[in-house]
């Protein structure tokens, strides 16, 4: 089979067998969960329910907080103990409706669709904003928004991206091996919304199972194909992955509908499928807990709200003193300040980093050794941005195109100066945005002075 | 937040005991999370020592299966990515100095014990100058880099053996002071400092500077052997030729002779320079600097670093290809005046120069287009300078001239974004 891939990237140590053989597992339900308004890019949802209030396992509890927003459902049955402020996995306080569970898991009524590849786009892409599915790769992009490309962006293609690139994680391997079914059911859901008749199912070649899986469920069903891709990080950035595919390039500052493309994760896929097939809400995903030291690296399916400690201590615990707990993968990944941090809806696994794996190198000038230009799979020039943006020339890094950057840690993994270049270049981003906005503000200004 | 798991410290650590408690949350917290703080030689401990362990399971009225979770006291919180690739600016730069360690050990090989001391000098100077330097200006000292090392190295390879003590002294202070530490230190230099520190020399010790010697083995052999740059192969060649042009000299102890390069000035066949051969060249048999004498150990040298990924072949390929292209040409023009490509190649200083010193990261461009512009331009002044201008070599000059341009270079030369080729529409395409 071909293997395509893009320019740039790096081979980071994958470290993927370390849970890749764990079946997936139901993880216990928690005592408590806590569920943020916000899981999802785009507005907050709003919390619909108040201190007291009894709910069951798929009720919402938050309601849409706008167009780019879902609502969040109860993962577990049982009482309403606060709608407050709650640690978020990005480490501020954000509103949360707060569960304490009563162990009898009591689910609300379910609505299945009938034979959904025939039903009406339009009621298949309200089951599923109704049902609260995000993009559940780690972006956690609202999905009916993607499904609702506007009249003048014809859309030809839909990648299901298997790519699962970031170290460590194995939960959409494991999908794909475990319930082929469900994520190729799912990504026909999405076909028929989108009304494209070309699927690709994208998977990196150091999954030969999933690989293998997939191309049986999708076997007999016209215009999908399992398009093999070289293992290469980040080969499951969309925008990557969409160069590797189909060879085309999604336009600086646009979305990949802007060149007919719209991809969807494993997980996301298996999530459509339930919230149509099954009529049941987005209310758990599937997690990779993992690490050196973690006892026994797994791959749970996971109430959301569950407290990261509870997963850890499923997971047998830790055999070493841990460093780093960091939600995702090493290479995007967001550490958290303290255990008791929610599974939200983009939380792709748990990843624990022992004492003596911590980097912790102090950082030093550039010697412009060019390696992140060469590994930077959009093409930009983090030497010169890192430099800039060290130095507060927020100006000047706009015109690197910083904006473009899809913060994949290319470029900081391979600096030999150990330059913390993300950092750097998420702090040059919030500036960037603060600058052209003032530029607005200022241009509005001269208008109205002009006018007046 | 953090302080659910701030354990009650053991050492010197202020008393935080009302925290304790919420080791409880976490069972075996309390004394792995205290035992952090010292290290991991005390972590390994505390988790051997069971006591803490226990009394924490007693609080939480967990059962002794009950995973642990050795958890610090507080979480290390960074940016993305957590991991980091196998590179350092340390192990580029010993790598790099490995690679040149074969040059050098034939330099050695072919001046003997003058080679040893100047490359020892130079490097041992370098070293001391830049942690001075770096205390100097209230920075950590740094030389365990190899930064310094590599600077010295490449200064002492640049020099004929025998020069005098002082002058590599010299030499590395203004390779690692002036061209190196008053900018600001590694990264910010924009001149090759083992170049600036050997022009400054050759400018200031025109004599020393130029005073080559015959290598030992040619030296070995005879008194013919005491002519310029007479190897066995290139005797037999020369034969009678040589015999009577050079009748009159005497035997001596140390003999001096021209470079190659120095040679062609009189003409590539009127002179001597066209009596080396290839081999010669390859072998480092003849006078030269220290370094640059063997051409084939360079070139293995520069071989694993391009196989190492650490020198992309952009600067290397284009120095050393417009060289060979105006060697070309100008050879086609007269002959009987110009040397023929290779031995520009592999004469002087050029290939220690575009595979060692053209492609220090820090004084040459970053993009490939600017690399290749780069190289270009170093070739091209390298043959103008050997060919018409004054002095015999032109690497090092046409090396720092073209580093000053690097930044204009650089601007001119960024890669193409990705995003810029848009999608021409819907259509069956391949895939």
């Amino acid at each position: 089979m071909r293997r395509v891939t893009f320019s740039g990237g790096v081979h980071p140590e994958y470290n993927k067998n370390l849970a890749s053989q764990a079946a997936i597992t139901d993880a216990a339900l928690p005592d408590q969960v806590v569920l943020p308004c916000s899981q999802h890019l785009g507005a907050p949802a709003r919390p619909v329910v108040a201190k007291g209030d009894l709910v069951k396992v798929g009720q919402v509890v938050a309601e849409s907080g706008g167009f780019v927003s879902v609502p969040i459902h109860a993962t577990v049955s049982g009482k309403v103990v606060e709608v407050a402020g709650r640690l978020h996995p990005t480490g501020v306080i954000q509103p949360a409706v707060v569960i304490a569970a009563d162990g009898k898991d009591e689910w609300v009524e379910l609505d299945p669709i009938d034979q959904p590849l025939e039903a009406d786009p339009d009621v298949l892409k309200e089951r599923v904003r109704a049902a609260g599915v995000v993009g559940l790769g780690g972006a956690t992009f609202p999905s009916h928004v993607k499904l609702s490309p506007p009249k003048n962006k014809p859309i030809d293609r839909v990648l299901l991206n298997g790519a699962e690139c970031e170290p460590y994680l194995t939960a959409d391997d494991r999908l794909m091996r475990e319930e082929p079914e469900r994520v190729v059911k799912g990504f026909r859901i999405v076909m028929r919304i989108l009304g494209v008749s070309q699927g690709r199912l994208c998977i990196e070649d150091n999954k030969p199972e999933a690989m293998a899986a997939m191309q049986k469920a999708a076997a007999g069903i016209d215009g999908v194909e399992v398009v093999a891709l070289a293992t290469k990080y980040p080969q499951g950035g969309e925008k990557q992955l969409i160069q590797a595919v189909l060879g085309r390039q999604v336009p600086s500052g646009g979305l990949p509908m802007d060149c007919g493309v719209v991809v969807f994760n494993v997980g996301t896929c298996a999530a459509i499928h339930d919230a149509v097939y099954l009529g049941r809400p987005l209310v758990d995903r599937v997690c990779t807990v993992t690490g050196r030291a973690v006892a026994q690296p797994s791959n749970m399916r996971v109430r959301l709200g569950t407290p990261v400690a509870s997963l850890l201590e499923q997971a047998g615990g830790t055999t070493k003193q841990a460093g780093k707990v960091i939600l995702g993968g090493p290479m995007m990944g967001l550490t958290v300040p303290s255990l008791d941090v929610p599974v939200i809806k983009g939380t792709s696994g748990v990843l624990v980093q022992a004492a003596d794996e911590v980097v912790e190198e102090p950082y030093r000038a550039c010697i412009r050794c060019g390696m992140c230009v060469r590994v930077c799979p959009i093409g930009l020039t983090p030497n010169e941005m890192g430099s800039r943006a060290e130095m507060g020339h927020w100006e000047e890094l706009d015109g690197l195109d910083v904006m473009d950057c899809i913060e994949c840690g290319s470029c900081a993994y391979v600096c030999p100066a150990y330059r913390p270049l993300v950092q750097f270049f998420k702090l040059g981003k919030a500036q960037v945005r603060v600058l052209r906005q003032k530029r607005k503000e200022a241009e509005a200004e001269v208008l109205r002075a002009a006018k007046a | 937040m953090a302080e659910a798991h701030k354990d009650k410290p053991t050492d010197n650590t202020a008393g935080e005991t009302g925290a304790s408690a919420a080791g409880a949350v976490r069972p075996g917290a309390a004394d792995e999370g205290a035992a952090s703080s010292q290290g991991r030689t005390a972590a390994s401990q505390g988790r051997k020592s069971d006591q803490g362990r226990t009394a924490a399971s007693s609080l939480s009225n967990s059962s002794a299966k009950e995973p642990t979770l050795l958890m610090p006291e507080k979480l290390a919180i960074s940016s993305s990515p957590h991991v980091h690739g196998p590179d350092s600016i340390a192990k580029i730069m010993w790598t790099v100095i490995a690679c040149l360690v074969p040059a050098a050990a034939v330099g050695i090989y072919r001046f003997g014990l003058d080679a040893a001391v100047v490359l020892a000098t130079t490097t041992g100077s370098a070293i001391v100058f830049e942690a001075l330097f770096q205390k100097m200006a209230g920075k950590e000292v740094s030389v365990s880099d190899g930064s310094a090392t590599l600077t010295g190295l490449l200064l002492g390879m640049n020099l004929p053996a025998g020069t005098p003590i002082f002058i590599c002294v010299v030499g590395s202070l203004v390779a690692v002071g002036l061209a190196k530490a008053v900018f600001g230190g590694l990264g910010y230099n924009p001149f090759n400092p083992a170049l600036t520190g050997r022009v400054f020399l050759l400018i200031a010790f025109p004599v020393a500077m130029t005073t080559w010697r015959l290598p030992q083995q040619m030296n070995a052999h005879g008194p013919k052997k005491q002519y310029y740059g007479m190897s066995t192969t290139w005797r037999d060649q020369a034969g009678k030729r040589l015999e009577q042009k050079h009748r009159n000299v005497k035997k001596v102890d140390v003999v001096t002779a021209a470079t190659p390069l120095s040679a062609l000035k009189e003409g590539w066949k009127k002179g001597t320079a066209a009596l080396i051969t290839h081999t010669d060249l390859l072998q480092g048999d003849r006078p030269g600097s220290i370094g640059e004498v063997s051409a084939i150990a360079l070139l293995l040298g520069g071989l694993v670093l391009l196989l190492m990924g650490y020198i992309t072949w952009h600067i290397p390929v284009a120095f050393l290809a417009t060289m060979g292209v105006v060697a070309a040409i100008t050879h086609g023009i007269n002959p009987q005046r110009y040397a023929p490509p290779l031995f520009h190649v592999l004469a002087g200083g050029a290939l220690i120069g575009a595979f060692f010193m053209a492609t220090d990261y820090v004084t040459s461009p970053t993009y490939p287009w600017g690399k290749i512009l780069f190289g270009v331009g170093c070739g091209l002044i390298t043959m103008i300078i050997r060919l018409w201008g004054g002095y015999p070599e032109g690497v090092s000059f046409a090396i720092l001239l073209m580093n000053s341009v690097t930044p204009l270079i650089d601007r001119f030369t960024r890669p193409r974004k990705y995003g810029l080729k848009l999608w021409s529409g819907p259509q069956e395409d391949a895939s």
